[in-house]
């Protein structure tokens, strides 16, 4: 319970010094979201100047960043200029898109990667370890914005859009046929994200897996005549299952990184859309916002890694308790 | 494979790939800002060998082609006039190699015609050519910025290692915070506040400081390790003995220490920054009209006809993969060779 709050407060250190870093960019920023104004001649320089009061981009910097911490407090995280609203809701609307596209992908990655990599490491010389490591180095050089242009294209040349109704817009339809909708639209940047992560995760596993097999104790359970896949899903991957859960932590950094750019280039309605137009239009607390929660997404990615840890393996929860 | 081709054959290969790429203005048929309103989106040119009669031609040759009439996009041949393919030709003003000005070029025809090897692009320009020198942009940047973090990471994190204390806790936790946003996520946040419109030039400098400063973080913590186990070695203690500087210390004995794990780094960075070079003028935040890059080209992929009917504009992206293949094999044999 100690080490949990420690781990807590940690992340949130660490948070606070992502804020403090994005404000002290902020002041090396030439211009804001109202200069291009200027350009306009309907608008006048006072009124710009009255628009910067009223949004305080007049004030000094730690002045604003201490009204920044009280909205966030009040669970705003400061004011979106393009919108004119809040920035929580309008991120935490696309946050929850960007989380369910990134958790499919993950699931689906693992379900691909980790049973592939512990038969590969079974057989090395096999053809389906032949298979994986040549798909291994084809789709690591491959980036993934070639990627996700490529399935696009392919998506919407071979009509297979059309057959699955991805043509229409995001309705905000209801029950069965909403949770349909969702998913035709998730297929294709969820295949995208697959596609990138399984070669790292596939990796790992087998030579995790790889250097479980050659320890005595897996010998020693063969001699004992244990089945083959109980020896290898049983015994070895449970001992490979350590290295492979930090994993889950630090791949999601990746995750995150290439579902930003699939977003951008899929229409999905994620954070990856909204920043970029944020970047676009200088909407600075909409672009700290986003920052924020990728590293919110990620810290808590890494705390649950941990918790999983605490739980699989038994040596270090003897270490962190005493 | 042996260690020494497994170094070698990545090395050539990316080799090719630069030598084109510095010698663009003479591999280039012609300028990257060359246009040709009459031919917007045309599709590679045909090298024929055959004419229309059958007969055959030792030398290769292209036909012009125009606008089909009441049909946007298709275009003709004109089969009356055959224009052979010329090598070591005479055309638009380049500069070989970059310094001397020349208008030679490997190969080219004579216009009216126009050879376009990967089709050309909403203003009628050569694709190919554009490519060749959008891979000075692209390559540069990622060699350069890798250069810029790993210095800015080698010195940071040797001065952590060797010196500790308060400078190692403020440089690490400095480091943390880097390392605690994804990379695209970070990349996002300093362009975002850098200015939008600038020329080419700037953009271009400005890209690789910018991806150079988001990247140190992870060299300095392993410059860290290493420096932080190298101090501590017989001859470095002893030499400290005999009155040797702390700058002598670092660059003499520490210094060969570290330098094959920066080696091994920069293997692993410069295509990671390119492809940050690449997303980024992707999504219109990099190097601006007319300069061509990798990503800027792929860029005009985000319009759905090009994307649906003009396939040849995928090529930039078809090459960063031999050039990603190459370094990751590189990587490897480096990590093999000195871990």
């Amino acid at each position: 319970m100690r080490y949990l709050l420690a781990r807590i407060g940690q992340s949130l250190l660490l948070l606070t010094g992502v804020s403090l870093l994005s404000f002290a960019f902020l002041q090396l920023a030439p211009g804001d979201f109202f200069s291009e104004m200027r350009l306009s001649p309907q608008i006048s320089d006072e009124t710009v100047q009255g628009l910067r009061k009223q949004f305080a981009l007049d004030k000094p910097l730690h002045i604003r960043y201490w009204r920044w911490l009280q909205s966030t407090f009040h669970g705003e995280l400061g004011f979106s200029f393009a919108y004119n609203s809040p920035v929580a809701p309008l991120i935490l609307d696309r946050a929850g898109n960007t989380l369910l596209l990134t958790s499919t992908a993950m699931f689906f990655a693992w379900c691909v990667a980790v049973p592939l990599g512990v038969m590969s490491a079974a057989a090395p010389a096999g053809l389906l370890a032949r298979f994986c490591s040549i798909g291994t180095a084809a789709f690591l050089a491959t980036p993934e914005l070639l990627l996700a242009l490529l399935a696009l294209m392919l998506a919407v040349r071979t009509g297979w859009t059309r057959s699955l109704g991805m043509g229409a817009a995001v309705t905000t339809a209801q029950g069965w046929q909403g949770f349909r909708n969702t998913t035709t639209h998730l297929i294709l940047p969820a295949l995208v994200l697959v596609l990138t992560s399984v070669p790292v995760l596939l990796q790992h596993t087998a030579s995790a897996m790889r250097e479980a097999l050659a320890s005595p104790y897996i010998a020693a359970v063969r001699a004992h005549g244990i089945r083959p896949t109980r020896i290898l899903f049983h015994h070895a991957l449970r001992a490979a299952l350590n290295p492979l859960v930090s994993l889950l932590g630090t791949s999601l950094a990746g995750l995150l990184s290439a579902s930003l750019l699939v977003e951008v280039v899929m229409g999905w309605p994620g954070i990856g859309p909204l920043l970029l137009e944020a970047i676009l239009n200088r909407d600075v607390y909409v672009v700290i916002g986003g920052v924020m929660l990728s590293a919110i997404f990620l810290a808590s990615g890494m705390f649950i890694a941990d918790l999983l840890l605490f739980a699989v393996d038994p040596r270090i929860r003897a270490e962190r308790l005493s | 494979m042996s260690p020494r081709r497994q170094l070698v054959l990545p090395l050539v290969c990316l080799g090719i790939v630069h030598l084109a790429v510095l010698l663009a203005g003479f591999i280039a048929p012609y300028n990257y800002a060359e246009q040709d309103r009459n031919l917007p989106f045309a599709p590679p040119s045909r090298i024929h060998f055959f004419d229309i009669q059958g007969k055959f031609h030792f030398r290769p040759f292209v036909y012009e082609r125009t606008e089909e009439e009441d049909q946007f996009r298709v275009y003709q041949e004109l089969t009356a006039r055959q224009f052979p393919l010329q090598f070591f030709s005479r055309g638009s003003d380049s500069k070989f190699a970059g310094t001397v000005a020349t208008n030679l070029h490997l190969f080219g025809v004579k216009l009216p015609a126009r050879i376009s090897l990967m089709g050309t692009d909403s203003y009628g320009r050569d694709v190919f050519s554009r490519l060749v020198y959008g891979g000075r942009i692209s390559l540069l940047a990622g060699l350069l910025a890798t250069a810029l973090s790993l210095l800015g990471g080698t010195t940071l994190g040797a001065l952590s290692g060797f010196y500790g204390g308060w400078l190692d806790a403020v440089i690490m936790r400095l480091a943390e915070l880097f390392l605690a946003l994804p990379w695209l996520y970070l990349l996002f946040a300093v362009r975002a506040f850098l200015p939008l419109h600038i020329t080419p030039a700037d953009a271009f400098l400005m890209i690789i400081a910018v991806i150079g400063f988001v990247g140190w973080a992870k060299p300095a913590r392993l410059v860290r390790g290493v420096v932080l186990s190298a101090r501590e070695r017989g001859y470095v203690v002893a030499g400290r003995g005999f009155g040797a500087s702390d700058f002598y210390l670092l660059q003499r004995h520490i210094f060969p220490q570290v330098s094959s794990v920066i080696l091994a780094q920069a293997a692993l960075l410069i295509p990671q920054y390119i492809l940050a070079e690449v997303t980024l003028s992707f999504l219109g935040l990099g190097v601006g009209e007319p300069v061509p890059s990798w990503g800027s080209i792929l860029g005009s992929l985000q319009q759905y006809h090009v994307l649906v009917s003009c396939w040849w504009m995928f090529f930039p992206g078809v090459v960063l993969i031999p050039v990603f293949f190459s370094y990751s094999q590189l990587s490897q044999a480096l990590q093999e060779r000195f871990v």
